[in-house]
């Protein structure tokens, strides 16, 4: 990349920075019990709105794999999703009524999170519906991922979006709160993935999966992106570019290896595809907050008409991350 | 006889005062050295907690940094002040803060008892090593290293550079040779007093003062000059990955230690509580010894170093995404693709999947939709047959196909009509397999009911097509296996070809050709063909077909190609 490129992007960077630093002003905080955070912890940063049914699974998982403390911003919610996580001892919140797309789709909310409570910590970056599989994750805890990481000098953690569904119509299997999603959602599809380089960024631009079969086979670029950098040991004058799908600056983003070899990685699973997806694809798309005017929504919701079933016969069932790293959609890299 | 630990510790100490305890109490002194950058309050603490035994005693703090002389200082001290201190000790066992003793330290005791004059110490020649990172090897001993490799990287590099390009090289003392292994060793009183008390002993500190790394060959090269016994290995087990830092154990390796057979691991993860609890409870000893099996853990972190080095063939992902002929194999297995075949023969799939036992599809990159074998719409991995999918990125299509089939033999079908742009990456691949004849393309043609004003423009768009594959074929950058035949080559031997693809796809079967797929019927296309010139098209890609005349093997309908018997 050329000096001048390279010195358009540190502005860009900059511009983003600035950016987070002004939408601070959108927050207000619920309950900020963030002085009770340890010396070396472990943080969680998320964006949501009218989740109140998810949380306690939610918040369950990430205590378990050693999540330290919550920071979340709720973006007007109205089912008592900020009053539930304000009770809760290892979390603090933030709410806003602003808009989510003027916010970068929260984005600048969480980056100015990120640079008042996340610098020089791990940072986990996720929505509501994804959970972090990653190496030997049910017998070693996030933090003995990130002391390995921390050993090996890496910054970043790739972990792919991998979108979970149900067999059979999405509304048949309601889901009951503190229920773990991928009982219902425990299929995927384990080979469609297209992959490409984003030069200007130096990403990998992932597509694919159920989504992309389903709802776009017809326009694939317009298909969500499903590569994800949602583990970093945060820096100030890092910034998310787009939603956690790239960063600058861009060595962030060399998350895989160019000479054949593989390196560590893991999976975000996406338990999207539940029965609350419809009512909340209904009220997203009539709000038009979402990404490229909501055409993922929109193409959702003329998909549900005909009550999608994105389960076919050669969808896998999720086992375990071993399964899924021999599929070859995550890697133990060299961590043994 | 006793047996002495001198433990080098910098960070969690809770666990060094865990393990200092388990040897301490079972009457092996320890002296424990804390690195000097650790926060005084822990130390305290670890002084503290261990007050109560009488057999530990703490070393003067050095500063630690990696690769510098902080660490061999900091040994020379302790192990002086375990000589001097604990009369009794007779093997000096050097270990750091996070090492685990994995059998009971009475074996280890039995063990060294039984060879009273055995020094255990990884001690190899610098022209014999393979492993150092870095390809500081001899280098080590011969230029200085002022400049810190951690904090100042680039100082650090171009020093050395600068002195490789003048030339300057420091002189050994004399009676020295460079030896490298690992850290952690032990050794006797002998041997450890004879270094640290030998009359030249301020001369040589000098010199490895400024050796690169020298807790690898301080105490590796002295002992070649005093020892007479050194049975060069060490009693730690310690793995390195390949950027030279160790693997780490964690609760889940448990079963891998127990079989291990060594006497101490490193490095255990701080809060591998399993570990810690499984291997310093005071009943460890009464647990009945799995068969020892140490090649385990080797393998083990082979195999994590190759993941991480060479990958696995033929998948693209989020973490490997290589450089153009960096894959280490374009695609993950052998696969065969077949042009002009299905327009030749009228049940050429079908037949193949017979004759050979595998997967045929059709053209799996027709302009209209993707034609898995058996119609299917979607394929293994939840491959979708939408065109536009496909050719949206027709790499990671085929890729896919190969890596979700495999185990499972891929052929398809291709032709010029179809999506062209994967022809350069496929001929790249040597797992390809391609045969092709050339000119088949204008069988469908002559049997379509078309007009023929249409039927000319197509052929000659067909035929460019594949002159340019052909072309392309014919780089001498291909890799795939090549076979191209002309039309009319092809149909008067059909057989032999045949049979020579059906042999490399499946090699085990050497099953002759017993059914015979069925060729299109013929007649007149030889007509055909001087219609096209006639109206101003040259074919030239099926070979030499007599206008007019009949085929040269007898036509017919119902007719089959002879077989080879």
């Amino acid at each position: 990349m050329s000096v001048i490129g390279s010195y358009r992007l540190r502005w860009r960077r900059k511009r983003l920075l600035a950016r987070a630093l002004l939408r601070r002003r959108d927050l207000r905080s619920v309950k900020n019990r963030t002085a009770s955070i340890g010396a070396e912890p472990i943080l969680l940063f998320a964006t949501l709105r009218n989740e109140r049914v998810r949380l306690p699974y939610f918040l369950r998982y990430y205590r378990e794999l050693g999540v330290e403390h919550f920071l979340i911003v709720d973006n007007g919610s109205d089912d008592g999703s900020a009053d539930y996580l304000a009770q809760q001892p290892d979390v603090s919140v933030w709410s806003t009524g602003a808009s989510y797309k003027a916010s970068r789709f929260g984005m600048d909310w969480i980056m100015g999170l990120l640079r008042r409570y996340g610098h020089g910590h791990w940072c986990l970056i996720v929505d509501v519906d994804e959970f972090l599989i990653y190496p030997f994750c049910e017998t070693r805890p996030l933090r003995a991922l990130t002391d390995w990481l921390d050993a090996s000098q890496i910054r970043a953690f790739s972990a792919m979006l991998l979108d979970m569904y149900p067999k059979g119509p999405i509304q048949d299997q309601p889901y009951r709160e503190g229920q773990n999603p991928f009982e219902i959602a425990e299929w995927f599809d384990s080979g469609n993935y297209s992959i490409s380089r984003n030069w200007a960024f130096g990403n990998l631009w992932i597509q694919g999966g159920p989504r992309s079969r389903a709802f776009f086979a017809d326009r694939p670029k317009a298909a969500p992106a499903l590569n994800k950098i949602p583990l970093i040991r945060w820096h100030r004058s890092y910034a998310y570019v787009s939603s956690t799908h790239m960063l600058l600056p861009r060595g962030l983003n060399l998350v895989f290896d160019e000479w054949g070899g593989e390196k560590a990685s893991g999976c975000l699973l996406h338990a999207k595809f539940l029965d609350t997806f419809a009512v909340k694809a209904a009220e997203e798309m009539a709000r038009g907050q979402h990404y490229a005017e909501s055409r993922e929504y929109k193409a959702y919701l003329e998909g549900l008409q005909e009550q999608p079933d994105f389960w076919c016969k050669w969808s896998e069932k999720y086992i375990n991350w071993r399964q899924l790293e021999i599929l070859g959609l995550m890697s133990k890299g060299n961590w043994a | 006889m006793s047996l002495g630990f001198v433990m080098l510790c910098h960070t969690a100490l809770d666990r060094a005062a865990q393990v200092a305890r388990y040897w301490a109490s079972r009457d092996c002194p320890v002296v424990i050295h804390v690195d000097k950058r650790t926060p005084n309050d822990q130390a305290d603490r670890l002084r503290r907690d261990l007050a109560d035994l009488t057999n530990i005693r703490f070393s003067p703090r050095h500063a630690c940094e990696w690769g510098t002389w902080g660490i061999v200082a900091a040994t020379q001290e302790a192990a002086l002040m375990m000589l001097r201190d604990f009369a009794e000790v007779r093997h000096v066992f050097l270990a750091s803060g996070s090492c685990l003793p994995l059998r009971p330290v009475e074996e280890l005791r039995d063990y060294l008892d039984e060879r009273p004059r055995t020094d255990f110490i990884e001690s190899v020649t610098t022209s014999d090593v393979g492993w150092t990172i870095g390809g500081l090897n001899t280098e080590r001993f011969t230029l200085r290293f002022p400049f810190s490799w951690r904090k100042h990287r680039v100082l650090f590099d171009s020093y050395v550079t600068l002195q490789r390009r003048l030339g300057v090289r420091r002189s050994l003392p004399s009676g020295l040779v460079p030896h490298l292994g690992s850290q952690w060793w032990c050794l006797t009183r002998q041997t450890l007093s004879a270094i640290l008390e030998g009359p030249e002993r301020a001369e040589l500190d000098r010199f490895f003062r400024k050796v690169w790394i020298p807790d690898e060959s301080y105490f590796q090269s002295l002992v070649r000059m005093v020892s007479s016994s050194v049975e060069s290995r060490s009693l730690t087990l310690s793995k390195f990955d390949y950027q030279g830092k160790p693997h780490i154990f964690y609760d889940d390796h448990l079963q891998l230690l127990r079989r291990s057979d060594c006497f101490v691991a490193r490095k255990i993860w701080p809060q591998a509580d399993k570990l810690y609890q499984a291997f310093l409870s005071p009943d460890a000893a009464a647990q009945p010894r799995a068969e020892p099996n140490p090649g385990k853990i080797d393998r083990l972190f082979a195999k994590a170093i190759e993941r991480r080095t060479a990958g696995r063939a033929g998948l693209y992902m989020q973490s490997r995404f290589p450089n153009r002929d960096r894959e280490h194999g374009r695609t993950a297995a052998p696969f065969s693709v077949f042009e002009g075949f299905s327009e030749l023969f009228e049940n050429f799939e079908t037949w193949l999947g017979k004759a050979a036992g595998t997967r045929v599809h059709g053209h799996l990159f027709a302009p209209d939709r993707v034609h898995f074998a058996g119609g299917a719409e979607v394929y293994n991995g939840a491959l979708s047959d939408s065109a536009a999918l496909r050719d949206y990125n027709p790499r990671s299509f085929l890729t896919n196909l190969i890596w979700n089939t495999r185990g499972e033999r891929q052929c398809f079908q291709f032709g010029p009509d179809d999506n062209q742009k994967l022809t350069q990456f496929i001929a790249g691949d040597p797992h390809a397999q391609i045969s092709v004849i050339s000119g088949a393309f204008a069988i469908p043609l002559f049997q379509s009911n078309r007009n023929f004003g249409e039927i000319r423009a197509e052929a000659a768009r067909l035929q460019k097509i594949e002159s340019e594959f052909l072309q392309l074929l014919r780089s001498n950058w291909v890799k795939a296996r090549v076979r191209v035949w002309t039309l009319a080559e092809f149909i008067e031997s059909p057989m032999e070809p045949l049979q020579t693809i059906v042999d490399e796809i499946s090699p085990r079967s050497m099953r002759r050709l017993t059914e015979v797929p069925r060729m299109a019927d013929l007649a007149g296309f030889g007509q055909f063909l001087q219609n096209l010139r006639n109206q101003g098209m040259q074919p030239v890609l099926m070979g030499d077909f007599p206008a007019g005349a009949d085929l040269p093997a007898p036509g017919g309908r119902r007719a089959r190609p002879y077989l080879v018997k």
